[in-house]
């Protein structure tokens, strides 16, 4: 596999590898992975993640997908969405999902803990205005919810209020009645979250062997 | 009396522990021990005359009493004394109450349960009593092995299965199931080959000792047991993985352990092992193993298909949960299969489904009845292992035991760090070298190793009573010293402890939101990893299995709104408890309150739904605790209530809401005017959270009230003006618009679907007479607040006033 390409390809993996800290045989694969889905173009589009079968009845499908393509996780200033990305930037967002290594420090690991919760931030913070408010959040809960029938609509909505109401009650503590709360911002957001050692969860074991050909 | 006893002694003598301790130990064993050697020592039927004195021990009294039956009349015996008839079962209730007796003594002397573990201390009492037995001249008793495996251990792995925390047994079973058989297996060929040579070396005068025994003996010893595990590691709160890495390793160790025994037992007479047995071996290994969790499955799922049909007869589901439990564990050990996994199996299988269908009390109660019965066995099975160290027979021999003892240190140290290095090559999260330390030192022996060793013949295996020997050496060797020293190595190595957070409802949306955001991550990426397959087993498992285990309309609740439902009743329960005086949920004096966070221009007020089961018992809680809070009630001038937003509010909502909720198709007469508005004003500004009504049909009344803080004069205002609002048609879907009283048209659904819930208690019916109610009605809630019995329902069935 690797004596097919040609060297410059090597080379951007090896960019690519010092960028993200994906091994070579890991970027070979997502590589071969991102053909595949792209129909061997350069370009990766929402419809082509849209088509793959396994994520039909993924609840929050839309938001994963719009994760791909949200500026903000390609580690460079600025926001918005792009139409179609390319194999960077693929792999730039593959590389959230990247375990910690054995030996980290526990600064490397506070690091890594809000990289994550940022990427985790800006799937909840669809206008990009740097807090969840509150519709924001009963999006979020109500299409967790979403494969579970219209019943659950006004409970979802609860569940929302509810947990808005604990971050602001550990955040803010005191607020007098005729405060309003803004929303949560990514410094609240990392409190709350402080319990689920997001480093150690939110990962993907990335494969060294091609199993393209057995998923769809 | 013993026990009024001990809290004398408790209160009297502050500070003096060794006294305190010595005492206590003093009292139940001197109870104890008059008693039993009376009971062991078999006595005929002695009958005590008005005028007669008896000696017990004197069976030539028998004769006289029939010769004397049969010539004189005896006077009629106004007191007698048998004690044979009962005397089984007085023994075994003293022998449970010596160990409840202790348990007692030693939390009562805090500093030295600091530093010596309950399971030491047990051991000695045990080694105490055994000793006063022998010394009053009876032949103290030891631990059976039948009633060890069948009455002392299964509540200790029940409670273990039943509780096990699923998540983290699942994320790292591959390395449990590695460190429980590869680890055994390692250890038990280790220590009998050892042993073997070193029985072999001139000098030893063991060489009569075959490979085939010492094989035995290293399976016998190599096991870590769950028992001690579970002694002593929930003493030092460690953190979840290593806890349950030791743990599980000991529980899924007992397949390995079954196969080897027998095995080598089967053949040790026969004296050589061919290629043959031992793929029968590996064979059988399989089939203990997955034999015993297909039979823990099978009950494990009777017993969820039987809970569903329970919710008329609430008061023996734990007797279910239990029988069906050991009915597992019984059935997998008739066929030598392994019982312990058979048995977690069970607990595992069933949860989920039978804590959806069983009521909150049946919970409590086998939540209770688990953790009281393994306390008991653990402590009795401590106790009968110092008794049986006296009683038994013993073959001290220097080198045998020593060698044991320091072979198993070794293997256990080899092997973990061994199979941590291959481990690891796989593993995500990698185990560190503190990690591995833990792991290796709490590889603890106990009474299981005893049992199975109790349990050889003594013809095949002569030399049965050093086997004994040793094993006992090894488990005192593990528990007294690895047991007291583990805490403070765990406080110098600084490991990591178990967090005492509670859940939040936050961590629970994120938890499930990462769930699904790395299954898919995963189908991206294009390889089917450890989530997608935990995912396509939970559709099938929400598809297909709950639908036909969990009873009526909770077979659909997501687990997101489950764990809601859970967390709000406990807070309910907490409040109640309290008599009102609960501080805020998130444990911080906080001004904040759903108006803090409501935009104000937004008119929705949104609320969370329960299902009519769970309002049932969140009202039946709360209206039996009503009393407590009805007079704070109406002491309170409401404008100026507290900032407890989880305060009185709560049940005169619900209450309202419940009579709101049996409205059925009689009720023609649209909402008549509120109350005073600032009557309604204050009522309803000082609601924390009012549940709406699922609205499964249409035109069901649907009553939202405002979530507003207690001092919330601007949204009273938007309450009133809704008030207006409400004789217009209903909102649609009754979502939007804060406080819309839906009264369409009189639904002919309603009755039939508020009557065929599946309730408890019947409660329905009784609520059906009480039709056109309009819950607005202020003298009516009046009463019913002044009025916080359980039958508060029947009085209020008078027609609706305007």
């Amino acid at each position: 596999m690797g004596g097919f390409h040609s060297v410059p390809q090597d080379h951007r993996y090896r960019d690519f590898a010092d960028k993200t800290g994906f091994s070579l045989e890991q970027i070979g694969n997502l590589h071969n992975r991102f053909k595949q889905l792209s129909h061997n173009e350069d370009t990766l589009r929402k419809d082509d993640l849209n088509k793959i079968p396994d994520l039909a009845c993924n609840p929050i499908r839309a938001q994963i997908i719009e994760a791909f393509f949200d500026k903000r996780n390609f580690q460079s200033h600025g926001g918005g969405t792009v139409e179609e990305i390319g194999f960077e930037e693929f792999l730039t967002v593959m590389s959230y999902f990247r375990p910690p290594s054995l030996n980290m420090t526990e600064e490397q690991r506070e690091e890594l803990r809000r990289v994550k919760l940022r990427f985790l931030f800006n799937m909840h913070d669809t206008d990009n205005d740097g807090t969840i408010t509150l519709e924001e959040y009963r999006h979020v809960v109500e299409e967790l919810l979403s494969r579970s029938g219209a019943l659950c609509r006004e409970t979802a909505k609860g569940i929302a209020d509810a947990a808005m109401l604990e971050v602001a009650s550990i955040s803010m503590g005191h607020m007098e009645p005729d405060e309003f709360y803004e929303g949560i911002t990514f410094e609240h957001f990392l409190t709350i979250l402080k319990g689920i050692e997001i480093e150690s969860r939110m990962h993907i074991r990335f494969l060294n062997v091609d199993t393209t050909v057995l998923c769809k | 009396m013993a026990c009024r006893h001990l809290t004398h002694l408790a209160c009297g003598w502050n500070g003096e522990v060794g006294r305190r301790l010595v005492t206590v130990t003093l009292l139940a064993v001197f109870l104890v021990g008059t008693v039993l050697p009376l009971g062991a020592a078999s006595s005929p039927e002695i009958t005590v005359g008005l005028n007669g004195d008896h000696t017990p021990h004197q069976p030539n009294n028998d004769h006289d009493d029939h010769a004397s039956h049969n010539t004189t009349k005896k006077a009629f015996p106004v007191l007698s004394f048998d004690f044979e008839r009962i005397g089984m079962p007085f023994e075994i209730s003293l022998w449970v109450l010596l160990a409840s007796l202790m348990k007692l003594g030693f939390h009562l002397t805090p500093r030295l349960s600091g530093i010596v573990p309950e399971s030491c201390l047990l051991i000695v009492v045990g080694l105490l009593v055994g000793g006063l037995i022998k010394v009053v001249g009876q032949k103290p008793p030891v631990l059976e092995s039948n009633l060890f495996f069948l009455c002392l251990l299964p509540p200790i792995i029940l409670d273990a299965g039943y509780f096990l925390p699923i998540r983290p047994f699942t994320e790292n079973m591959g390395t449990i199931l590695i460190f429980a058989v590869v680890g055994t297996l390692w250890n038990a060929f280790f220590v009998g080959g050892a042993l073997y040579g070193i029985c072999q070396l001139e000098g030893v005068h063991l060489k009569n000792y075959d490979l085939l025994s010492c094989l035995l003996f290293g399976s016998i010893i190599s096991a870590v047991d769950p028992v001690a595990v579970l002694a002593v590691f929930e003493e030092i709160h460690i953190n979840e993985l290593l806890h349950i890495l030791v743990f599980g390793e000991s529980l899924l160790n007992d397949a390995v352990t079954v196969v080897l025994y027998h095995l080598f037992e089967e053949f040790a007479g026969v004296g050589t092992v061919t290629m043959v047995d031992v793929l029968l071996g590996i064979v059988c290994f399989l089939v203990v193993s997955l034999g015993g969790i297909l039979v823990g499955a099978i009950y494990g799922i009777l017993a969820a298909f039987t809970s569903r049909f329970t919710s008329h007869t609430r008061v023996i589901e734990p007797l279910f949960v239990f029988l069906y439990s050991y009915m597992a564990y019984l059935s997998a050990e008739v066929f030598h299969l392994s019982g312990i996994m058979a048995l977690i199996a069970c607990g595992v299988v069933m949860r989920p489904y039978v804590e959806a269908n069983i009521s909150h009390k049946s919970h409590t109660t086998i939540k209770y009845f688990l953790k009281m019965w393994s306390s008991v066995s653990e402590t009795l099975i401590f106790i009968f292992l110092g008794v049986s160290t006296v009683a038994g027979d013993h073959n001290w021999n220097w080198t045998f035991v020593t060698s044991t003892v320091l072979l198993s240190l070794v293997a256990r140290v080899l092997g973990v760090v061994g199979l941590t290095f291959v481990i690891n090559k796989f593993r995500i999260v990698k185990l560190t070298t503190k990690d591995q330390f833990i792991i290796a030192y709490g590889g603890l022996r106990g009474a299981i190793a005893f049992s199975l060793g109790y349990l050889l013949d003594k013809v095949h295996f002569p030399m049965r009573d050093m086997f004994l020997t040793a094993i006992i050496t090894v488990i005192f060797f593990t528990v007294f010293v690895q047991g007291m020293t583990i805490r403070p190595l765990v406080d110098l190595l600084a490991v990591k402890k178990k967090q005492e957070t509670k859940r939040s409802i936050n961590e629970e949306i994120h938890t499930q939101f990462l769930d699904h955001l790395l299954t898919g991550i995963e189908d991206i990426c294009g390889h089917y990893g450890h989530h997608h397959w935990k995912d396509k087993m939970n559709r099938f498992n929400k598809k297909y299995v709950k639908k036909c285990l969990i009873a009526g309309e909770r077979s659909k609740e997501p687990q997101l709104i489950a764990f809601y439902h859970k967390m709000e009743m406990k807070h309910a329960i907490e409040l109640v408890e309290s008599g009102g005086n609960v501080k805020l949920p998130s444990a911080l004096p906080s001004t904040v309150s759903m108006q803090n966070i409501q935009p104000k221009k937004l008119q929705e007020r949104a609320l969370p739904q329960i299902p009519k089961g769970r309002e049932e018992e969140i009202r039946k809680i709360l209206r039996t605790n009503l009393q407590k809070t009805r007079q704070r009630l109406q002491s309170y001038n409401r404008h100026t209530l507290v900032v407890d937003p989880y305060e009185d509010g709560w049940n005169e909502v619900l209450l309202k809401r419940k009579k709101i909720n049996q409205m059925s198709n009689y009720l023609t007469v649209p909402a008549g005017p509120p109350e005073s508005p600032t009557l309604a004003r204050a009522r309803l500004s000082s609601d924390p959270q009012a549940w709406s009504m699922k609205p499964d049909s249409d035109g069901v009344p649907a009553i939202k009230v405002d979530l507003a803080s207690p001092q919330s004069p601007p949204d009273s205002v938007n309450i009133t003006d809704e008030f207006g609002k409400r004789s217009g048609p209903p909102a649609g879907g009754g979502e939007e618009g804060g406080l819309v009283m839906k009264r369409p048209h009189p639904p002919p659904s309603l009755s039939v679907t508020a009557a065929t819930k599946e309730e408890k208690g019947g409660r329905r019916q009784q609520q059906q007479p009480e039709e056109d109610e309009e819950g607005r009605d202020p003298q009516r809630l009046m009463r019913c607040l002044s009025d916080p019995g359980p039958s508060a329902e029947e009085e209020e069935d008078e027609p609706f006033l305007p």
